[in-house]
């Protein structure tokens, strides 16, 4: 049968691997797969490395400064960025450096924990109610509409103050599980289209378990989806945060976030812009290295994604467009 | 059908005099690619003269449709055409929208080949037709519809006046596309353009729409280009044949020359790799590798990587299509034509030893099977409305190491007799019984272990294998549902690899790093992970080329013989069958009608479905395949929907129409059984016997 053994499609660079060893050990996995494509991305790279860098400067550079968010320098009222004040002060006389920071910690993990919360939940409930159906399907959406149709804001304004000593994690809960219901809609759709498709059938046919099928061929499939939506619930969930914070629930003075020092700087961009624009800075780079790293995620579990050509393109127009 | 549609054989000399209605003439198409411009066809000269049949013949990504396109001016606007398109003396390409549509439909008509899309949705057949009328001709309202019923029974739709008034939806496929060909002779066009016409339809109705192509052809007395890639249909139409390979004509050669003495070696190779509904025991010569990727083709002859013959010379220079008179050949140096010296014939280790077949052990028993879809209405409160009858009584045997095909046409239920064996659960009637066990009185544990036993491999290789998956993952996915420890899914993998034909670095590839016919052999290669018994097989070569299922046909051929196993063989395609089966069932309408070996049912079929199914199927043999008798089946099936007492085929059954009328009430009161015909071979129709003899296959020319 050597006769019509197929040569490998891909490119030439292939062929001379007929000889070298054919034998190797395990072939690597989807992970490890992944792992290698996400770090040949260099926007992927990128955006992790800001994100990084954000958590450090969030971390230990609060530790820099003699001053603590709270602390009052009556001395210095609105004072501009100084050798004392880095990022000057506030109309009270507050660090900003010091303030921001702290905003900055607060917002990296409201916004980081809630995207993560929210789509793990709708992934795996969209995936089950569409995969499954029948029953599970017609509850769990009955579920979902019933969730979207509750004003999120009254029940997290009522609910909140009770949870006030729990902490800002229960602010993060709140806001996820308002927070994942049209994702889940998305999944579940998606799931039921590709439930029809011949490799999940196969997975069935092999006698694979339904919840594997689901987190071995359905989930990765709608990763794509799940990946752009989570990196933008990483925005929308700071920003809800301001606006609830704003309200008096959420992140209550003394306490800050990004969205409290934006909201609270934002009549004096103008005038005073150190208070409005280094908090406003941080949120454009978190949302912007999220955004790198999610479209990096994506390109890396997405086999038939390829970046080379996409740049030879690029390349081919600029030639085609001189004379 | 009331449409006169008498079978004349197209051979001979056509209107061949005269200019040329459609002079095509270094015809180059390119596309923007990823990776800059694709060059679809690289250099086309084709000719038609008045009431000739030209048959352009090729694999996909040939560029055979886009010749077509191009010729019609249909291609997207970023296309880049160069060459010239005449038709009957008028420049096409490079003419404006405008001038372009005063030609299109008027000289120049087209037949699509998905007839759904080429109706809109929304108006009645009729209008659509009178309004092709109306944008060429000055006609009354009145007089186009007029226009419209007579095109409609010009195409063999019966009752014409009143199906003008039905939408799209309401007719059958085969009625779209003859609805879609009326279109198209509408103003009688110098030139018509059929584009796989009958690729997405079923063997007995290809058959009614060539003879209606045949027809149309003879009216209006136009040329037809006839773009396929099935060589059988292009044997039955063509008076000449382009082979195109790689967006050029490799060979042009008059029909019956073409196929008698083939001479560029891509021909060649082609028409030994497709099987031959007339030919059992011809062993398939594939090609070996693939078509090549268009915008990395190589320096010299585009088929050189895969020429047996290749020299030299091949890598360097791309060779012109020359030769002596009609026939003409792009290669270096024309081999003698003889497929079997030129490619290497795989090697067939001939039958096991020869058990009778009643003592070999069972692996699948099916008996009276059946199964019902509700149809349900209403909004709010849905409410079963009746039963589409999709699987009504099968009954298949199969032993061990032994293929049994299941031929039907779509509609007749095989998707769903194969669903409901797999599902090893209770069928809702009948009786399944897999190796040796009944499906309705297995636990769940036992159903998961006897999952190992029957495997399936898909028709559409891209679909059934997880894009996100590497080929070594995929191919483990089953020993690990059965729970296989990890030494041995590493140890397996690589294993299985090879044995299909691939390698086993290829592992951490992903399917779309494959060509077809490799992504079906990891689909191959999956399937016997777990060593089953029977494999079922769903149509897994008919979204195959035709040089690359020549080698996965093999590749199936040896795993049986080598691994004992038993396959069941879904299909719609005849010769495919034929080739690789021991046994065939044929199903019509979730019924088995007949049974038996293969080469007996094809040589003296009992029912008279069979019997004009065989008749149906296109030989890719010019000679051959227009002197046998043909049996037209009239109309479609019936619907599903409708469970009537008697036979079901009998609406269109040649048989039947010859009956007295007291046999006739018989066939619609009673439902005939299976009956007996010789050992192991059965037939369910009443009057088995006046089934006459002669058969497309034991014709002679």
């Amino acid at each position: 049968m050597t006769t019509t053994a197929t040569p490998p499609a891909a490119g030439p660079e292939h062929t001379p691997e007929r000889h070298a060893s054919p034998e190797r050990a395990a072939p690597p996995g989807r992970a490890r797969v992944a792992l290698r494509r996400f770090a040949g991305s260099p926007n992927a790279v990128v955006g992790a490395a800001v994100l990084l860098l954000l958590f450090l400067l969030a971390f230990a550079g609060p530790y820099l400064t003699p001053w603590n968010h709270t602390d009052i320098d009556y001395t210095a009222l609105r004072e501009g960025p100084s050798a004392d004040h880095w990022w000057g002060t506030t109309r009270i006389g507050q660090d900003v450096y010091a303030q921001v920071l702290h905003g900055l910690r607060k917002s990296l993990l409201i916004g980081l924990l809630v995207a993560l919360f929210a789509t793990v939940l709708a992934s795996v409930v969209g995936a089950c109610a569409g995969y499954f159906g029948g029953w599970t399907d017609r509850l769990v959406t009955f579920f979902i509409d019933l969730l979207l149709v509750f004003p999120a804001f009254l029940i997290i304004a009522i609910v909140s103050p009770r949870l006030r000593d729990t902490g800002w994690l229960a602010f993060v809960g709140l806001l996820a599980v308002f927070g994942w219901m049209i994702t889940a809609r998305v999944v579940r759709s998606m799931t039921r289209s590709l439930k029809e498709r011949d490799f999940v059938r196969a997975a069935e046919l092999m006698g694979v378990h339904p919840l594997r099928i689901v987190f071995r061929h359905i989930l990765p499939n709608v990763s794509s989806f799940l990946i752009v939506d989570a990196t933008i619930a990483v925005g929308g969930a700071v920003m809800s945060e301001t606006g609830l914070s704003y309200f008096g629930f959420g992140v209550q003075p003394p306490d800050v976030s990004l969205g409290t020092l934006i909201a609270d700087g934002s009549d004096a961009a103008l005038t005073y812009p150190w208070m409005f624009f280094f908090a406003a800075g941080l949120l454009v780079l978190f949302v912007l290295a999220v955004n790198f790293l999610g479209d990096g995620l994506r390109d890396a579990l997405d086999p038939t994604s390829d970046r080379t050509p996409a740049q030879k393109r690029r390349r081919a127009r600029r030639k085609g467009t001189r004379p | 059908m009331s449409a006169p549609l008498t079978d004349v054989p197209l051979t001979g000399a056509p209107l061949a005099d005269g200019p040329p209605v459609l002079d095509i003439r270094g015809l180059k198409v390119g596309f923007d690619g990823p990776d800059g411009p694709v060059p679809a066809v690289r250099g086309v000269d084709l000719t038609l003269r008045r009431g000739e049949v030209l048959g352009l013949v090729g694999e996909s990504g040939s560029g055979k449709s886009t010749v077509a396109l191009a010729t019609m001016g249909l291609l997207p606007r970023t296309a880049r055409v160069h060459g010239s398109v005449r038709v009957a003396g008028t420049e096409l390409l490079g003419l404006g929208d405008r001038a372009l549509s005063g030609i299109r439909g008027r000289r120049i008509a087209m037949v699509f080949q998905d007839p759904l899309s080429a109706l809109t949705p929304v108006h009645r057949v009729g209008d659509q037709i009178a309004e092709a009328v109306r944008a060429h001709q000055d006609v009354s309202r009145d007089r186009a519809r007029r226009r419209a019923v007579e095109l409609l029974d010009l195409v063999g739709i019966p009752e014409p006046a009143r199906r003008a008034d039905a939408y799209p939806h309401e007719f059958s496929g085969g009625m779209r596309q003859r609805a879609v060909i009326a279109m198209a002779v509408a103003n009688d066009p110098d030139v018509l353009l059929a584009d796989e016409p009958t690729t997405a339809l079923d063997v007995t109705v290809q058959a009614q729409i060539l003879d209606v192509l045949r027809t149309a052809r003879r009216e209006t007395g136009a040329a037809l280009l006839l773009v396929s890639h099935d060589l059988g249909v292009i044997a039955g139409m063509a008076d000449r044949v382009a082979v195109m390979y790689a967006g050029k004509v490799v060979e042009s050669a008059p029909a019956a020359e073409l196929f008698a003495a083939p001479r560029m070696p891509y021909t060649i190779g082609l028409l030994g790799a497709v099987p031959r509904p007339d030919a059992a025991d011809r062993p398939l010569t594939p090609i070996p590798g693939s078509p090549p990727e268009l915008h990395l083709l190589p320096q010299g002859c585009a088929f050189a990587p895969r020429c047996p013959l290749a020299a030299d010379a091949c890598a360097t220079t791309e060779p012109a299509l020359t030769g002596a008179g009609d026939h003409l050949a792009a290669c270096l140096e024309p081999p003698a034509a003889d497929p079997a010296a030129l490619y290497p014939v795989p090697e067939h280790t001939p039958a096991r030893e020869v058990v009778p077949r009643g003592e070999l052990p069972s692996v699948l028993r099916v008996r009276g099977l059946a199964r019902t879809f509700p149809v349900r209405k209403g909004g709010a409160f849905r409410r079963r409305a009746g039963s589409v009858y999709a699987v009504d009584g099968v009954d298949l045997d199969i032993r061990r190491g032994e293929t049994l095909g299941l031929v039907g046409e779509s509609g007749s239920g095989k998707s769903t007799t194969l669903m409901e064996i797999l599902r090893l659960a209770a069928p809702e009637a009948g009786e399944v019984e897999l190796l040796g066990r009944s499906t309705s009185e297995l636990t769940k544990r036992q159903a998961h272990a006897l999952r190992g036993s029957v495997q399936i491999v898909f028709q559409d290789p891209m679909a059934s294998l997880d894009p996100r998956m590497p080929v070594g993952d995929i191919v483990a996915e089953p020993l690990r549902a059965q729970g296989a420890s990890r030494a041995t899914v590493a140890r397996r993998t690589p294993e299985l690899l090879r044995l299909v034909g691939l390698e086993a670095a290829h592992a951490g590839r992903f399917p779309h790093e494959f060509s077809g016919g490799q992504r079906q052999r990891v689909g191959i290669a999956r399937a016997l992970a777990v060593e089953p018994e029977l494999l079922v097989l769903d149509e897994p070569v008919s979204a195959l080329d035709v040089s690359v299922q020549a080698g996965v046909l093999n590749l199936l051929r040896r795993l049986k013989e080598e691994l004992g196993l038993a396959y069941l063989f879904v299909s719609h395609d005849l010769a495919v069958v034929r080739h690789i089966a021991d046994r065939v069932s044929v199903m019509y309408l979730g019924r088995t009608v007949e049974s038996g070996p293969v080469e007996e049912v094809f040589a003296r079929p009992r029912h008279p479905y069979t019997r004009a199914l065989l008749s149906a199927v296109p030989v890719p043999d010019p000679a051959r395949e227009r002197h046998r008798e043909r049996i037209l089946l009239a109309g479609d099936p019936p619907s599903p929907v409708l469970r009537e007492p008697g036979c079901r085929f009998r609406g269109r059954c040649p048989v039947y129409a010859g009956l007295a009328a007291d046999e006739r009430a018989r066939c619609e009161r009673e439902r005939p059984k299976d009956r007996a015909f010789g050992p192991e071979r059965t037939a369910a129709c009443h009057f088995a016997e006046r089934v006459s003899a002669p058969t497309p296959t034991a014709a002679t020319p």
